[in-house]
């Protein structure tokens, strides 16, 4: 029995891994929900607003990596992001103009809305592609540790490292705030009200005199913040390449569905719980049992449920078991 | 009169040409295609050879030698089976130097040179498959096969007495060939491979698959990936995790990216690729300069020795028919008999025409195994200090 091994071991290789992805995918899965809410349709372009907002951020870093400026022991992409939040948002606000606008005039069908948001992703994956190239972009400067796997072996003298990258530490405190600051607006302030009303009951929400343009602009400039941040937080802790961003859709709406479409709340015990099964399902137990076992012994197999290949799997699965059995999501969302 | 003095002189053309013969032989590489890059030095290196061998005017009593190009496109097959139906039997090419990539040269021999009994010497083909290829002892390799990388790593490993690790491979034919090759060279040293597993080039994110490699333990990691690719994140992720400390690094990783990603965070690493110090690479490269193309591109020294292997062996048996001098290769290529490097071709031919035996080194250090092909040098690396530094040769 080795109990402290195995704990490390674990939260080395699955526990602070899928609390920081856990967290990205609950800021891209806030998004998802809030267009679902109250634009009622699906935006299938999220994962390219994601990888807009973050290009953006990339280009302003090397910018400012030029120029000089850093942020010391933390990334520089941090003091770039507002800058990619705003480019992302008049993005959002001027597709919105251009396309959306159109459809909720003619109070066109969700189906309606879902495809041309079809259309718009592919447009912003072309958008970005065109301007930063398909390959990886690694724009993660910094201080690379909080902890590093050797030091924590040599202060600790355990068999186990355990490595937390400033970068999963640093997601998991902007998603905090950003959270923290998304439900504040949403239950405090005038403008958060107007807009879960209109979630709720858009008819009674218009006959209480609330301008729906605005609820819907003010919506987008959230949902900017919201994919920019995600966004930039998932390429610091991995790598930026369009492709996998546009992969990234799959989870974040398994992450949405999960918790419950149209209810915040739910996009963030969504993401969490699709971040987790991801991991946890294809991680190999060996080690972890082996510690737990008696000294010397080890299980002949991996102890490992489905290979890493399979890791989108998960999610669909997961989605497909919510959606047969619980189809407005845990948290009670509304039904797809 | 007239006609009679026309006569004679036509006479006359004819024996002259019956004395100075010419002969064709193909030179087929992806001109364009994924390898375009490399076709150009690679008939270069092909090309020198032959106009080497013209200069010298030793080849069987001054017959010529005209190069023919065809482009292989290294992927498509019909397109590459095309080219050699083209090459043999409108061209009339005595032998073929190509394809380069492994696919096409396969399908090359089997839908062509074999039916037609054309001999075929690939420069760059190192698919494990191409050995046990039914080829009637027509196809012959100057670049050894990936099943020879697996040996070779096998030894560099146990040579630093690690028995113990955990292989992670590209997934595709070249990632798997090399895992499945090495895995076997290395349990049968007596190793432990703990666990083989694929990783997808193109994620984000490798800590799922380090994970799985962690659990299985090990004392190295070994790598069969590409730098540019997933190989550079799953060393990312180890490195990050504290998974694995010391990578062994197969042809695909050995890139000064490598050393640019990582620098000293990987120092005590090591690993191998095809190369040699032997002295023709350099006599090869200085010659390759004067002639006007880059002799370090990977492959132009095999093609160079492709090519000169044809035609000694053809001096050797004193024909030109495939049938006849198919039999030579082996015997040119290997001791015992004179060292010949590149630029000695001439002495080589004549060597030859006087009975003796020759032992061809030519630019890449030929030793030729059954069944045909390159024994393959390894340029053994160890990163120290974060620059890739030479071990030695084997």
């Amino acid at each position: 029995m080795d109990f402290l091994n195995a704990i490390i071991a674990l939260l080395n290789f699955v526990i602070v891994p899928a609390t920081a992805y856990g967290a990205q995918l609950a800021l891209g899965a806030l998004g998802v929900t809030l267009i679902y809410g109250i634009l009622r349709f699906s935006n299938f372009a999220h994962g390219d607003t994601m990888a807009f907002g973050t290009m953006i951020t990339i280009l302003a870093t090397w910018g400012l990596q030029s120029l000089g400026v850093t942020a010391g022991p933390l990334p520089t992409a941090l003091i770039a992001l507002p800058l990619g939040i705003a480019a992302t948002a008049a993005l959002a606000v001027g597709t919105d103009k251009l396309v959306y606008r159109f459809y909720r005039q003619t109070k066109a069908k969700p189906v309606i809305f879902v495809i041309a948001s079809i259309g718009v992703m592919f447009v912003m994956n072309g958008i970005v592609r065109f301007v930063i190239g398909v390959g990886d972009q690694n724009f993660a400067d910094g201080t690379r540790f909080l902890i590093s796997a050797r030091d924590f072996r040599e202060v600790t003298g355990l068999d186990e490292g355990l490595a937390i990258r400033t970068t999963q530490a640093i997601t998991v405190a902007v998603a905090i705030l950003a959270v923290v600051a998304l439900f504040w607006f949403l239950n405090k302030t005038r403008t958060g009200k107007s807009m879960r009303a209109f979630s709720d009951n858009e008819d009674l929400a218009l006959l209480s005199g609330i301008n729906p343009e605005r609820v819907v602009f003010i919506t987008w400039l959230i949902v900017a913040a919201l994919a920019t941040t995600a966004g930039v937080l998932y390429g610091l802790d991995k790598s930026f390449k369009p492709f996998t961003y546009f992969q990234l859709l799959l989870p974040i709406f398994a992450a949405a569905i999960v918790g419950g479409l149209g209810n915040p709340l739910g996009a963030i015990l969504g993401g969490f719980l699709i971040a987790y099964s991801e991991i946890a399902v294809t991680y190999a137990f060996r080690k972890v049992v082996g510690y737990l076992g008696p000294e010397g012994w080890s299980p002949e197999g991996m102890l490992q449920l489905l290979s890493t290949d399979y890791k989108f799997a998960v999610s669909f699965t997961i989605l497909l078991i919510v959606l047969l059995f619980k189809p407005t999501g845990i948290m009670k969302g509304k039904s797809v | 009169m007239k006609k009679l003095l026309l006569a004679s002189a036509a006479a006359l053309a004819l024996a002259s040409t019956a004395t100075a013969q010419e002969i064709k032989i193909g030179t087929v590489v992806g001109f364009t295609g994924p390898l375009e890059s490399l076709a150009p030095d690679m008939a270069g290196g092909s090309e020198l050879a032959m106009s080497e061998v013209n200069a010298s005017g030793n080849f069987l009593n001054g017959t010529t030698v005209v190069s023919v190009r065809g482009d292989s496109t290294c992927i498509d097959a019909a397109a590459a089976t095309a080219v050699a139906e083209r090459l043999i039997t409108s061209d009339g090419v005595s032998g073929i130097v190509g394809a380069d990539c492994s696919g096409v040269t396969s399908a090359m021999l089997q839908n062509v040179a074999v039916p037609n009994g054309m001999v075929m010497v690939s420069p760059s083909a190192t698919s494990p498959g191409l050995t046990t290829v039914e080829d009637n002892g027509l196809f012959f390799r100057t670049a050894p096969s990936d099943a020879r990388q697996g040996v070779v790593m096998t030894e560099v490993i146990m040579d630093r007495g690690i028995t113990s690790v955990a292989v992670t491979y590209t997934n595709n034919d070249y990632g798997q060939g090399l895992a499945d090759s090495f895995a076997a060279a290395f349990e049968a040293a007596g190793g432990t491979v703990t666990l083989v597993a694929s990783h997808e080039d193109g994620r984000a994110d490798y800590s799922a698959e380090v994970g799985a490699l962690a659990a299985a333990g090990g004392d190295a990691l070994v790598v069969a990936g590409y730098v540019d690719q997933g190989g550079s994140g799953i060393i990312r992720a180890a490195l990050d995790s504290g998974a694995f400390e010391t990578f062994v690094f197969p042809d695909g990783m050995v890139s000064s990216a490598l050393v640019e990603n990582f620098g000293t965070e990987i120092d005590g690493s090591f690993g191998q690729h095809p190369g040699t110090d032997s002295e023709g690479a350099a006599i090869f490269e200085t010659l390759a300069a004067e002639a006007g193309f880059d002799g370090t591109q990977p492959f132009a020294k095999e093609s160079y020795d492709a090519a000169a292997l044809i035609m000694l062996a053809m001096q050797a048996a004193g024909s030109t028919a495939p049938a006849d001098y198919a039999g030579k290769i082996m015997d040119i290529a290997n001791a015992p008999g004179t060292p010949i490097l590149p630029g000695e071709l001439g002495k080589a031919l004549e060597l030859i025409a006087a009975g003796e035996d020759i032992d061809y080194i030519g630019a890449s250090a030929v030793e030729l195994i059954e069944p045909g092909e390159s024994a393959g040098n390894y340029r053994e690396i160890e990163i120290s200090g974060g620059e890739i530094t030479t071990a030695r040769f084997r």
